[in-house]
């Protein structure tokens, strides 16, 4: 089964780290993202900039209408994400519990809606 | 069957579908649960009730509300579950399906009765004293999701296996304290709520025999439904367990539960949360009146805990062990202290205990004065007299 793996973090969590603490949270990323697509379960994973560089568009009568945004209403942001090809959902439940952001975030894990082709 | 095809508006087709579906039930139902007395009248009410159902359905799916409940019903029809003849293994992974933490906690219960314990949807709404339709909700929603999100119908792998029975036993208990609470509702069928989760948990040690944890909580839920005919007195009230009388206790069910008590608590070291409660009711059990209790045993098995399931309440329980066993000063003590924290400020119990504390203590204008807050708090009537009477004596 698929799942998308959401990564939402506070964006300030971030901003109060040290030279050392951001190089121990990178590293650990790092290893993360190896075992990932090292265990064959996920071949796409992104990290995204800050919410602050965000674009949203809705149609407005057949022009796009663009505003930056959209703005926090919560402090935790999609900061990232992986798409999992896995059994069931215990494994899925497995790798989003190795995230690290598990300790200092949230996980959220939605399957795929799969289309049948015809 | 001219009677419900009368009661159908003269639909014969209909009548005659509706009796074979109530045969269906009978030959499902009648050799597990017995033959009912009026047999022939329970396959019409059956019939009737089913006719009802099939009318609703047809009806129901011609607005778009039910087209989705539909489109559930199909998502879930694949999943295995709805027959009794399972394999263990089958049964086992359902149990663990129906209590997944991914699963709401409201749907857990209901789901388990539905698909582990085989109840129906009416029996299970009367038992939690819910709308039928909220029942039937929570079960499509849940099984929808089991489906849809990929909970893996199958025993969790080893290193989650004790967080995840954990949490089946803890549905388990869940199910088993709705009914003997018997804070609401019609007692029999509370009863009935009780007996089932005993079912259920037997099962589940039957699944997973070398688990201490199923075992330990099956022998705490005999043990405490072993006392089910003293817990409640004539006028229909809670019968406090040092006033029970002890004949009145079920030996043959307290029989069965203590070799479970000892293979849960030498199964594994140290022991876990259930094996220990069962290990401390096995004690009461055991003891043939109030003053032949073993409260020493009782203070380090509350001890013990307290250590592998630290609470308030636990040690609120080994402070009230402790006075009986070394004295009402040494109880005092642990109690105060557990005051101080100030978690338990709301709970009656508190300072029920440190109140016959200070009674025995001969300190009686502070144990009124706990007797008073105990009182402020006590919403049982039983314990409501006992606070009451207790209080008036303090005044002699």
């Amino acid at each position: 089964m698929r799942y998308l793996l959401l990564i939402y973090t506070d964006q300030n969590v971030y901003a109060g780290m040290n030279e050392d603490e951001m190089q121990a949270d990178m590293a650990k990323w790092w290893d993360y993202d190896g075992a990932i697509k090292g265990a064959g379960v996920s071949s796409l994973g992104e990290a995204l900039q800050p919410t602050t560089t965000a674009t949203t568009v809705v149609d407005d009568g057949g022009k796009p209408l663009v505003t930056d945004g959209p703005f926090a209403e919560t402090r935790e942001q999609l900061g990232g994400f992986y798409l999992l090809d896995v059994e069931n959902l215990d494994q899925a439940i497995e790798w989003a519990h190795k995230c690290p952001a598990a300790t200092y975030g949230k996980v959220e894990l939605r399957p795929i809606q799969e289309f049948e082709q015809g | 069957m001219a009677i419900l095809a009368g009661a159908l508006g003269g639909d014969v087709d209909r009548a005659e579908e509706a009796v074979q579906d109530a045969y269906a039930v009978a030959l499902d139902r009648w050799p597990r649960d017995g033959v009912p007395s009026t047999p022939a009248a329970w396959i019409l009410t059956t019939a009737k009730r089913r006719a009802i159902d099939r009318l609703r359905r047809e009806a129901s799916l011609r607005d778009k509300q039910a087209l989705l409940a539909r489109e559930l019903e199909d998502a879930v029809r694949d999943l295995p579950g709805e027959d009794e003849a399972m394999i263990p293994d089958e049964r086992l992974g359902l149990v663990f399906a129906c209590c997944h933490p991914a699963l709401a906690p409201e749907a857990q219960v209901p789901l388990t009765l539905r698909l582990v314990g085989g109840l129906t949807v009416p029996e299970i709404a009367r038992a939690l004293l819910l709308p039928e339709p909220t029942v039937a909700q929570r079960m499509v929603r849940a099984k929808h999701k089991i489906r849809v999100s990929g909970i893996p119908l199958a025993e969790p792998a080893p290193d989650a296996l004790a967080d995840r029975l954990a949490a089946v036993l803890a549905v388990l208990y869940l199910i088993f304290n709705e009914g003997y609470a018997a804070t609401a509702g019609d007692a029999v069928v509370r009863e009935d709520l009780a007996g089932e989760a005993i079912r259920l948990a037997r099962i589940v040690h039957l699944l997973l025999p070398d688990e201490p944890e199923p075992a330990g909580l099956l022998a705490l839920m005999l043990l405490h439904h072993a006392r089910r005919a003293a817990r409640v007195g004539a006028d229909g009230d809670l019968v406090l367990l040092e006033e029970q009388d002890r004949e009145r206790w079920d030996r043959a069910m307290i029989g069965q539960a203590l070799p479970l008590v000892d293979r849960a608590l030498t199964l594994r070291r140290p022991p876990g949360p259930y094996a220990l409660q069962s290990a401390i009711a096995a004690i009461h059990a055991q003891a043939a009146r109030p003053g032949a209790t073993d409260w020493r045993q009782i203070a380090l098995l509350y001890a013990e805990l307290g250590r592998v399931q630290p609470s308030p309440v636990v040690t609120l329980n080994q402070a009230v062990a402790v006075a009986m066993a070394d004295g009402p000063a040494k109880g005092l003590h642990l109690i105060d202290a557990l005051a101080r924290d100030g978690a338990l400020d709301r709970y009656h119990l508190l300072h029920a205990a440190r109140a016959d504390l200070l009674r025995r203590l001969g300190r009686p204008a502070e144990a009124a004065a706990a007797y008073d807050r105990a009182l402020e708090l006590a919403t049982l009537p039983a314990e409501r007299r006992f606070l009451a009477r207790r209080r008036a004596e303090c005044e002699g």
